[in-house]
């Protein structure tokens, strides 16, 4: 199991080292000039170029990304280019190792951008998560045991009429009435636990993982019926039931236990990728999470920002992978290795 | 004195969109303890659907079950689920064909044999499982005390069957039903399975059903045989007498489509034409007229239009049989055993 | 040139499928036919490799070691054992579907064994494969005209227009309704599914046709049905048959010689009679008397069943020596010293077997101590020139006789 471990996570870091690369590559391969960009609209050619030079964009591709990558192990000085370090030392900023870049745009280390954005997607995640499968998973199986019936088709037309709205509309449609008409909620503002406490942490977190929990609810719902359909067939229940097991017993121990192993697969990819922030319900309750910063990065050519979102999520989603393969070990005893 | 096990008329109807499926009609037969029957059929004749309907499986489908099926002098088909429940696993028991997607991959054996004990006795999880390493060892599994912790994929076929027996059998029911117990192992397994079955039914005096498409597997185990087609009993009687005096052309196929391991190698494998019927829509009449070869026999059209009923065979005793035919035994012995079996049939000549 | 006229009568009274009907005496053996395939010491290892960081090959499972058989033209050979002896994996090689570790696979006078995938493309035609499990052999988004034209399409073997004839041709061959082609696999029983199988793979004329499991997973009136249907059609386009198959009395039946595997080997192979009736080693013994016999039941003698103890060994880790020794109730010192070779005993009749002998009249001495140059405790004997005739595929005109321990025939 450990050597297994090792081995994923090897071929992980090599993975992102090769998404680093792609990133580099995308970004310059734009029409768009990103030193142009970065000058502003009333920009001369010599400004042009000056700017350039100090992004160290003029350098070749392979080159930037080779400074990139020794400077997450090493740190580095900024700007690149060491005469104009020299001429204007006070104006050099240090970043230190693990350096995944530093970004003209907002005055600020990648890293240091991260720090405050990681906690409102991670609680946003976490929170949305637990309602969806809590939510997801009890109604996918009541709506397989009573299926045909008024109870099952109505609760997966509910959940495919959430997943038919896009998530904007219902968050606003939340904010409106639950915050703002009839006040059961306080309008969201991102309130870390140091800040106001768990009571309030929770409260403020409460509309907008309900708005993402609802549009992945309706996915989980159909998986779990599914899922627990499937499980119902199995010739491994017929056997429960023959030996006199009672209906309760066997729906938990036997179908449920079964149908969870593909759940935790899903939820666990799904959870990794809500980690990196979802973008439109942070930008309509005004979080200041990883999804607006991803927005914003891409909209102001800031490569650092992006190259750094790039490895941030994507070890997110390696790691998740990683752990569900050894937890899917745990669950099902047929998979583990050796 | 009444029968340990007594099924009789017994229906067990589907409805579905596109009509009713009959999969059992008006089946009887009896059962004592010590005793075995084997229930003879191919895929849609109604075996395993009318042997689950004994241990209540049908409760709670859209089937539609009638009849009576006595146990013990109790009426499985009027008890409410509760007491249908607490018999099962208990007073009749049941294992099936494929003992790896029988057993749930993510327990281990041991789990899943105690479970079957503590269902139904008020035990600790130590008891259970020192129960559960007795009966391992008693169905043949080696290092039970080891093998009980293991997961059902880590067992052998063979071993498979042996624990799944262990678990019909913890409780000590009267009725075993076994569903092509066999059918999925090899034969030499087989074999070492047929023998524990008979082992262990001479030590609990069980009665044991054996539902199999195998005449071989039959011929060896049963006292009793019953050969269904297309729902109902076609023939029945004491295995020896229908082995050796079969008196239901469909009977005379099976014993003349399936070639064996000793005898004369000329004798001639003849299949029985055709397909297995519709259990939506069975043909009129006797429904293995349209795969018959004598119903030329029979005069008028007899076979086509009117379903026969079960009737005494030539030799008497308990053998019955659904057939118009007038003199079956004169039928097998002039034409059918001298294809099949020729040095037999010289010797009876 | 194959015939095509249909084999069965096509004018049935309804409008359902036409089948193989009437009964069929056990094919015959035709001693003087050349051998289609020969197959010597073909052997087939599958890598078994560690779990650790780097993965490392620590053994191998040894599927198939050392098998040497004909299958004359027009003949069948059958091939039995139990699960895990290598008679699939032999099946699978002789296809070609599996690329052997070792050995020979004569087809038509061509060592077809080491052949890459392109030269192989026109034997292909040659060699077809009949499955088990109808039900996922067939491509259930696939037509049967779809099915059962495509070796054409892909051969090229008739021009565009000639297809659907041929296939319709095809299908009454093998009982079906040429009406039926545009139909599904889902449409069709299990014994007609298996028809159309058998129809896809003698689109190509083919000379050899290894059929695994052909009717194990049918119903036991149709089991007959489809047997006889491949008795027709092998006398028809004089096909050659490598017959695998768990079920001995199936295989008694269609087979004139029958193999038997144990753990990758062959360790037995006769003529139908002699393997049946005189089996002379233990295993055949035990696996022929484990077979439920219903005539012999309905006389009311049960045969004195041979109990084979424990389970079958690993293949990764065999024993060496003879591989059946671990459950062999004849097992002396010899066994585990030296393995058996597969020697012949008789005009048709090889045994792999230090005391090969009828039942219950096992030799006490071994016999192959002068073949393999051992005296009777397995001990190399100095001087002694093992025989190396063994593993030669196909009977020789001598053999060594075991009443008189001298070599007898031609």
């Amino acid at each position: 199991m450990f050597a297994y471990a090792v081995r994923r996570v090897f071929a992980g870091i090599i993975m992102l080292t090769a998404m680093s690369m792609v990133t580099f590559v995308m970004f310059f391969a734009s029409p768009i000039d990103p030193a142009q960009f970065a000058c502003g609209k009333n920009c001369s050619l010599e400004q042009r170029a000056q700017v350039r030079k100090g992004l160290g964009y003029d350098q070749p591709v392979w080159k930037q990304w080779k400074s990139f990558a020794v400077g997450v192990f090493k740190g580095r000085d900024y700007p690149e280019d060491k005469s104009l370090r020299e001429s204007a030392p006070q104006l050099v900023a240090h970043c230190a190792a693990p350096c995944l870049g530093y970004s003209r745009v907002n005055i600020a280390t990648v890293t240091e951008e991260f720090k405050d954005r990681i906690p409102v997607s991670s609680s946003l995640a976490v929170m949305a998560f637990l309602m969806w499968i809590a939510g997801g998973i009890a109604l996918g199986a009541i709506a397989a045991i009573t299926k045909g019936s008024i109870i099952d088709r109505g609760v997966v037309g509910t959940a495919l009429v959430f997943y038919a709205f896009p998530t904007f509309f219902v968050g606003l449609f939340l904010l409106k009435f639950l915050a703002i008409k009839w006040q059961i909620f306080p309008v969201p503002n991102y309130i870390s636990i140091a800040d106001g406490g768990i009571g309030s942490w929770l409260t403020n977190l409460v509309l907008p993982g309900l708005t993402l929990a609802l549009f992945y609810m309706a996915g989980y719902v159909r998986m779990t019926r599914a899922f627990v359909l499937e499980s119902m067939g199995e010739d491994y229940l017929r056997t429960a039931k023959a030996k006199g097991l009672a209906p309760r017993k066997i729906l938990f121990k036997h179908t449920m236990r079964a149908a969870l192993t593909p759940l935790v697969t899903m939820a666990g990819l799904d959870f990794a990728g809500l980690l990196g922030g979802a973008v439109i319900t942070e930008t309509v309750f005004n979080y200041n999470g990883l999804g607006k910063l991803a927005v914003d990065s891409v909209q102001t050519y800031d490569l650092p920002t992006i190259v750094g979102l790039v490895l941030l999520l994507g070890a997110f989603v390696i790691l998740a992978n990683i752990i569900v393969d050894i937890l899917y070990a745990f669950i099902d005893p047929r998979v583990r290795v050796g | 004195m009444s029968s340990f096990l007594s099924v009789r008329d017994l229906v067990v109807h589907f409805p579905t969109v596109d009509g009713v499926v009959k999969a059992t009609e008006n089946l009887s037969y009896e059962l004592d303890r010590g005793q075995t029957l084997g229930i003879v059929g191919e895929s849609g004749s109604g075996k395993s659907v009318s042997s689950s309907a004994i241990l209540g499986l049908h409760r709670g489908t859209n089937a539609e079950v009638s009849g009576e099926i006595m146990l013990d002098g109790v009426d499985l088909l009027k008890v409410n689920d509760e007491t249908i429940r607490r018999k099962r696993g208990r007073e009749v028991a049941m294992i099936f064909q494929d003992p790896l997607s029988a057993m749930h991959p993510y327990y281990t054996v041991g789990n899943q044999i105690s479970e079957a004990y503590r269902v139904h006795n008020n035990v600790s999880r130590k008891q259970a499982r020192a129960r559960t390493v007795e009966m391992l060892d008693r169905v043949g599994i080696p290092q039970p005390d080891r093998r009980v912790d293991d997961y059902p994929h880590q067992f052998s076929g063979g071993m498979r069957q042996r624990a799944m027996i262990a678990m019909a059998l913890i409780n000590d029911p009267g009725l075993l039903i076994a569903d092509e117990p066999t059918t999925a192992l090899d034969v030499t397994v087989q074999a070492q399975i047929l023998d524990l079955l008979q082992d262990l039914q001479r030590e609990f005096n069980s009665a044991i059903i054996i539902i199999t498409h195998d005449l071989g597997v039959v011929a060896e185990m049963a006292d009793d045989v019953l050969v269904m087609y297309a729902g109902r009993a076609v023939e029945y009687g004491p295995t020896k007498e229908i082995l050796v005096h079969p008196e239901m052309p469909y009977t005379w196929g099976l014993l003349s489509s399936v070639p064996d391991v000793v005898g004369d190698t000329d004798a001639k494998l003849i299949p029985i034409r055709g397909n297995p019927p519709s259990l939506l829509t069975p043909p009129a009449g006797c429904a293995f007229h349209p795969r018959c070869d004598h119903t030329d026999k029979v005069p008028g059209r007899l076979c086509f239009t009117t379903l026969p009923e079960l009737t005494p065979a030539r030799a008497g005793g308990d053998h019955t049989k659904r057939c118009h035919l007038v003199n079956p035994d004169e039928v097998y012995a002039k034409e059918v055993l001298p294809e099949i079996a020729p040095e037999m049939s010289e010797e009876d000549a | 040139m194959s015939s095509s006229e249909p084999l069965t009568d096509a004018s049935a009274a309804d409008a359902s499928p036409v089948e193989s009907s009437g009964a069929h005496a056990a094919s015959r053996l035709d001693p003087g036919a050349k051998a289609v395939l020969t197959v010597q010491n073909l052997r087939m290892y599958f890598p078994v490799k560690t779990s650790g960081i780097i993965r490392r090959t620590v053994g191998h499972v040894q599927a198939v070691d050392g098998v040497s058989f004909q299958v004359p033209t027009g003949g069948a050979l059958g091939l039995v054992g139990e699960s895990g002896c290598g008679k699939s994996t032999t099946g699978r090689l002789i296809t070609r579907l599996l690329r052997p570790t070792g050995g020979t696979i004569d087809f038509d006078g061509r060592d077809i064994a080491q052949l890459s995938n392109r030269e192989l493309l026109p034997l292909r035609r040659e060699i077809q494969m009949i499955f088990q499990d109808p039900a996922t052999s067939l491509n259930p988004r696939h037509t049967v005209g779809a099915i059962v034209g495509a070796p054409l399409l892909i051969h090229k073997v008739v021009p565009k227009d000639k297809v659907l004839p041929r296939v319709q041709e095809l299908l009454e061959i093998v009982g079906l309704n040429p009406e039926h082609y545009n139909r599904y696999p889902h449409e069709f029983s299990g014994g007609q599914r298996q028809r159309i199988g058998i129809a896809r793979a003698l689109t190509l004329q083919p000379k050899l046709l290894v059929a695994d499991e052909p009717v194990s997973a049918l119903d036991v009136s149709i089991q007959a049905q489809v047997i006889n249907l491949l008795q027709d059609v092998q006398k028809e386009f004089g096909i050659g048959f490598l017959f695998i198959a768990h079920d001995l009395a199936v295989v008694r039946h269609f087979c004139p010689e029958v193999a038997v595997m144990y753990l990758g080997k062959i360790v037995e192979i006769a003529d139908r009679e002699t393997l049946y009736l005189r089996p002379h080693h233990p295993y055949t013994q035990a696996l022929l008397s484990a077979v439920p016999d219903v005539k012999q039941a309905a006389i009311g003698g049960r045969r004195e069943r041979i109990r084979l103890e424990g389970d079958v060994p690993s293949p990764i880790l065999p024993p060496s020596g003879c591989r059946f020794r671990t459950r062999c109730s004849l097992a002396q010192e010899i066994c585990a010293k030296v393995e058996p070779p597969l020697m012949q005993i008789g005009p048709r009749h090889k045994v792999a077997c230090h005391f090969a002998g009828e039942l219950g009249h096992a030799p006490k001495e071994p016999v192959t101590m002068q073949v393999c140059g051992v005296d009777a405790h397995g001990s190399p004997v100095a001087g002694a020139a093992p025989d190396v005739q063994l593993n030669e595929p196909g009977f020789s005109d001598s053999w060594l006789d075991l009443q008189t321990g001298q070599r007898a025939g031609a």
